[in-house]
């Protein structure tokens, strides 16, 4: 294995472009270093992100957004008052990655680009519209959250391309968000479901929302028919019904270790319905 | 509460001194298993079986051979072949023969110069199988189409005409049994079926062992019982016992998983066969979960008559389960024993299977077969005072088993506590709780023997007066504590100037493990002994100086004393006084004593579990947990507590979410503790105890074990309160979110 310390993207990309064999790019590790002691994964060329000036930083867009580096671990995410403020929903699914130790190193990017259909901090991205910019051997290019997963362990990121970071849309006025997942215990758990909630309000009335679930298909799917549902509506139990049927409708899971395609489809129908109304409270209290 | 009927006042028993073990522990000083490292050693890797039940065809080692820096590869051939009965069973387990039998079985093993490359060679040993069906399922196992395990594997009781995979078959009871159950008002029958779980310790399997072409070897071991691993190892590898001098680790958790070999013999023939090199083996957790002892599975019907008074008339058990494709390691007779111990009941019957399955060769679990037999007979109870409008604590007050009684297995019970269990439980604050929507209250009673069993101890007096006491029983839940603590009571010196040493096979007699909650009841038994020893010879050797007879000198808060005014007027003659000079007054002075200690006292517990259910999730929550549990007497009070909380939190994760989950080719699919869910903090709230003492008269304090009851009445407590939190009865564990939920709606849908 041949271990790479690129001092700039440009390198990592040229870096990752050049090399034959299996390639990880790490960032916290925590799913790439365990991957490899458990000989899951063993890399060819492993790159290291972290000494790439910028990657620790979290910083205003012009247009009122985020800018989050790519090694902004889940515990440096949870204490920036901005992104807490404006994202509560994507904070708190990144939270739930891991232990306490994990939060230390754990990062959205590695959390996205793990391509686990089950990861906690994707949802919250892609129903907040995030994008990820992407540097690569075609040059530079912003994508959508929802266009990288492409099913268990893979993205749709081209050979030599690396995120170099995501980006938060503006919050604006009168939106909240939410995550909720499902596991038996009460952490150091996987998803058996999970669900983001990002809306906005008119009054009562929902005037835009964005609805993501985890762990009910190879990939984390946005899912249109599900916000269409509770969209113009003030969240009234004919709304939080259509929500949970739209949902449900969407998914296709399995049934594995962690639970039955059965009880997946039950929860997904029971956390999209708490996780809009927590949104849809959190955007009372918001304001511009 | 009766707090102690033997109205004895003590200095140091009862009391909560520091544990002697908790420096080393925090500092990172303590020793694990896999600390121990030595010159020129070795890394050892398994090779295991990817299929549940597969004949190996083929092993060619040639490739990792041929790596530079692999010094051994073995195979089964490099082990002595003719052992019968339970040698034969460790070694196939150790390494399997012919056939693997379970997803994870070892089949080679190689050592070599980092742990890194041993892996990359392990990887390198090519074994061709002929995969051969596999069944996993204990009540499949016995249906006729069953593939067999193992054929001519059943012993003389099994009857005629079962599966050959039926290989133990067990019955007995007392009373007439049909007349009970027509003398009740209320007969009730039903089936439950227990998951197989995993004991969990946090530290894995680690051995460093050495061994010579001469046979003489040494092994640094983390186990519950140093001379059981010499006598395995040695059956195994076909030495002589007393030429391994096998030394315990400090132990990061046992629960009765660490009382017998799963891969120590392959670091002493690794060894062999690299001429002597030591040869460090370390289990991943993945090898834990897949190739060492869970508990047994089980299937089990039982029927109950009750009067409407709730008077039990008559109960039977009938109860099947496989722990792995071996025979004798289920805990199916001990499941039997336990059932019904804690009633009196005029009329019982029980009969039990063992089944062979493709799965880990159990090992004991923590009182083994009481928790399972508790979840069918405790919920089966409940249900029919549920139906009788009778409140089940008094129920089980009414029928509890007293002094006296004739135990439904056999013996007659000495001083037992059951009552006054049940009565500190039913006036515990947290029964008048009131309880919210969803939520639900559920108790349960549970039972274990204890055990005595071989115990040899040495103490020795220091030349400063202090004392050192050598056990033979790993320290796996306070017993240097409480040996000490007993030690020091008995000599009337300070509990800080006796230290508690866990010795290698070489320094005592035979000792058994740590199990059957015996280590402070019979170490502690046998300590009280010698320390009783030494104060006769601290006495002599006064008596000798004042020049009087040693009748006349007692022994009185740590000093010899003249007994009386007609001794003679000397001044106390303090232990460190003794021990300064007795070089020069007879030499060293010692206690030893040694025992297969009888006088066991029965341990009995009472818990009280309030859950709220997620009607839309079937996630349970516990909200408040109480254990009540019979100590005999807490020598220290905070490690007994430990032990109540420890048992219930390992109940209530067998009873929520543990599982094993094997795939349609028999693989394990959860063998990580990310998905092999055992309860972590945040899932419970702090777990209230009330130790009640109803001193064992078997014991020089009153002992009881208390280490594994604790674990016996989660399962059907949590059942119970599921069922009063939702209207719906699971049986069959675990109750987990899917389980429930699917039993709520089926519920709702009537």
């Amino acid at each position: 294995m041949r271990f790479h310390t690129p001092k700039t993207f440009e390198q990592a990309a040229a870096i990752a472009a050049g090399a034959s064999g299996l390639t990880r790019f790490l960032a916290g590790g925590t799913d790439v270093l365990v991957q490899l002691r458990a000989a899951i994964v063993t890399p060819d060329d492993l790159i290291d992100l972290k000494h790439i000036p910028g990657v620790k930083d979290i910083a205003r867009t012009t247009e009122g957004g985020w800018r989050i580096g790519i090694a902004v671990s889940g515990a440096e995410l949870g204490r920036h008052a901005g992104v807490c403020a404006d994202w509560p929903g994507v904070v708190e699914g990144m939270q739930l990655v891991g232990s306490t130790q994990v939060q230390g190193r754990a990062t959205l990017v590695g959390n996205l680009c793990n391509g686990s259909p089950a990861a906690d901090s994707v949802p919250g991205m892609m129903a907040a519209g995030a994008m990820v910019s992407v540097i690569g051997p075609q040059g530079n290019r912003a994508v959508a959250v929802e266009d990288i997963p492409a099913g268990p362990s893979r993205t749709t990121l081209l050979p030599g391309e690396v995120i170099t970071a995501i980006i938060l849309p503006p919050r604006g006025a009168h939106g909240g968000d939410a995550y909720l997942r499902f596991i038996p215990r009460t952490e150091m758990d996987i998803a058996v479901v999970g669900v983001a909630v990002n809306l906005r309000r008119d009054g009562a009335r929902i005037i835009e929302a964005r609805i993501a679930l985890g762990a009910v298909a190879p990939k984390i799917l946005l899912v249109p028919a599900a916000a269409q549902a509770i969209i113009g509506t003030a969240l009234d139990a004919v709304a939080l019904a259509a929500l949970s049927a739209a949902a449900i409708a969407a998914s296709t899971p399995i049934s594995d270790k962690r639970g039955t395609a059965t009880f997946r489809k039950d929860i997904v129908g029971v956390l999209v319905q708490r996780a809009a109304r927590i949104a849809y409270t959190r955007a009372e209290g918001a304001s511009a | 509460m009766p707090k102690d009927d033997l109205k004895t006042a003590y200095r140091l028993v009862g009391t909560r001194p520091n544990r002697p073990d908790g420096l080393d522990k925090v500092t990172g000083r303590a020793r694990y298993g896999a600390d121990i490292s030595a010159p020129g050693m070795l890394h050892a890797a398994v090779v295991r079986s990817p299929h549940a039940h597969a004949r190996i065809i083929r092993i060619d080692a040639s490739k990792a051979l041929a790596l530079d820096g692999v010094k051994a590869v073995i195979t089964r051939a490099d082990f002595p072949t003719g052992l019968t009965g339970e040698d034969w069973n460790l070694q196939e387990n150790t390494l399997a023969g012919d056939v693997a039998l379970y997803d994870g079985h070892a089949v080679a093993a190689v050592a070599a110069t980092s742990k890194l490359l041993a892996q990359d060679a392990a990887r390198l040993v090519e074994v061709e199988y002929e995969v051969l069906p596999h069944v996993i399922d204990v009540d499949a196992a016995m249906q006729p189409d069953a593939p067999v395990i193992r054929a001519g594997t059943a012993d003389h009781s099994v009857p005629e005409g079962m599966h050959p995979n039926v290989v133990k078959y067990i019955e007995f009871g007392h009373g007439d049994l049909e007349a009970g159950f027509a003398e009740a008002d209320l007969v009730r029958a039903q089936s439950y079926k227990t998951e197989a779980t995993h004991q969990g310790y946090i530290e894995p399997h680690a051995c460093l062992g050495q061994m010579g072409a001469d046979g003489k070897g040494e092994m640094w071991v983390c186990t519950q019982g140093q001379w059981y691993i010499r006598r395995m190892c040695s059956a195994v590898l076909g030495t002589e016992a007393s030429q391994l001098r096998v030394t315990p680790s400090e132990i990061g958790g046992g629960f009765g998983g660490k009382t017998t070999i799963f891969m120590e013999p392959l670091a002493l023939a690794l060894s062999r066969k690299a001429g002597g090199r030591p040869v460090k083996l370390v289990m991943s957790r993945a090898e834990v979960l897949r190739a060492t002892g869970p508990t047994a599975s089980a299937s089990m019907d039982v029927k109950m008559g009750m009067k409407v008074d709730g008077t039990i008339t008559a109960a039977s058990v009938n109860f099947r389960m496989q722990g792995g494709a071996f025979i004798g390691s289920s805990p199916v007779g001990e499941a039997l024993s336990c059932a019904l111990a804690c009633y009196t009941v005029p009329a019982v019957f029980h009969q039990g299977y063992e089944v062979l399955a493709n799965r880990p060769k159990a090992a004991a679990y923590r009182a083994p077969g009481s928790p399972m037999a508790a979840f069918a007979v405790e919920s089966l109870l409940d249900e029919m005072c549920h139906e009788l409008g009778l409140d089940p604590l008094a129920v089980r007050l009414k029928n509890a088993a007293r002094e006296g009684a004739k135990a439904s297995y056999g013996p007659t019970y000495n001083r037992i506590g059951l009552v006054e269990t049940l009565e500190a439980t039913m006036a515990h604050a947290n029964l008048k709780v009131p309880l919210g929507p969803n939520q639900g209250r559920g108790a349960a009673a549970g039972f274990w023997f204890n055990h005595g069993g071989e115990t040899s101890v040495s103490l020795a007096i220091g030349e400063d007066g202090t004392v050192t006491v050598s056990v033979g029983t790993p320290d796996v839940g306070g017993s240097r504590a409480s040996l000490g603590m007993m030690t020091a009571e008995t000599l009337g010196i300070a509990y800080e100037s006796v230290r508690v040493n866990i010795v290698e096979t070489g320094a005592l007699g035979v000792n058994e493990p740590t199990h059957g909650s015996r280590a402070t009841f019979a170490s502690g038994l046998a300590a009280v002994e010698a320390a009783k020893q030494a104060i006769a010879q601290m006495c002599a050797r006064a008596a000798a100086e004042w020049g009087i007879d040693a009748e006349a000198v007692e022994w009185l808060d740590g000093a010899a004393v003249p007994a009386g005014p007609n001794a003679g007027k000397f001044p106390p003659m303090s232990i460190a006084e003794i021990g300064a000079k007795m070089g020069s007054t007879g030499g060293p002075i010692s206690g030893h004593h040694e025992v297969t200690a009888g006088g066991v006292g029965a341990s009995f517990g009472a818990h009280v579990v309030d859950v709220e259910v997620d009607p839309e999730t079937g996630r349970t929550t516990v909200l408040r947990y109480l254990v009540v549990q019979d100590a005999g007497r807490a020598i220290h009070p905070a490690y007994v507590e430990g032990q109540y909380q420890g048992g219930a939190v390992q109940g209530i994760g067998w009873a929520l979410n543990e599982e094993y989950v094997y795939g349609a080719d028999g693989r394990l699919q959860n063998a990580v503790f990310l998905d092999y869910r055992i309860p972590v903090a945040s899932d419970l709230p702090m777990i209230d105890t009330v130790i009640v003492e109803v001193p064992n008269p078997g014991h020089p304090y009153g002992v009881r074990g208390v280490g594994e009851t604790g674990i016996t009445p989660p399962l059907p407590a949590l059942a119970n309160a599921i069922a009063a939190a939702t209207g719906v009865r699971l049986r069959s564990l675990p109750m987990s979110p899917p389980k429930v939920l699917a039993a709520i709606k089926a519920n709702a849908r009537g």
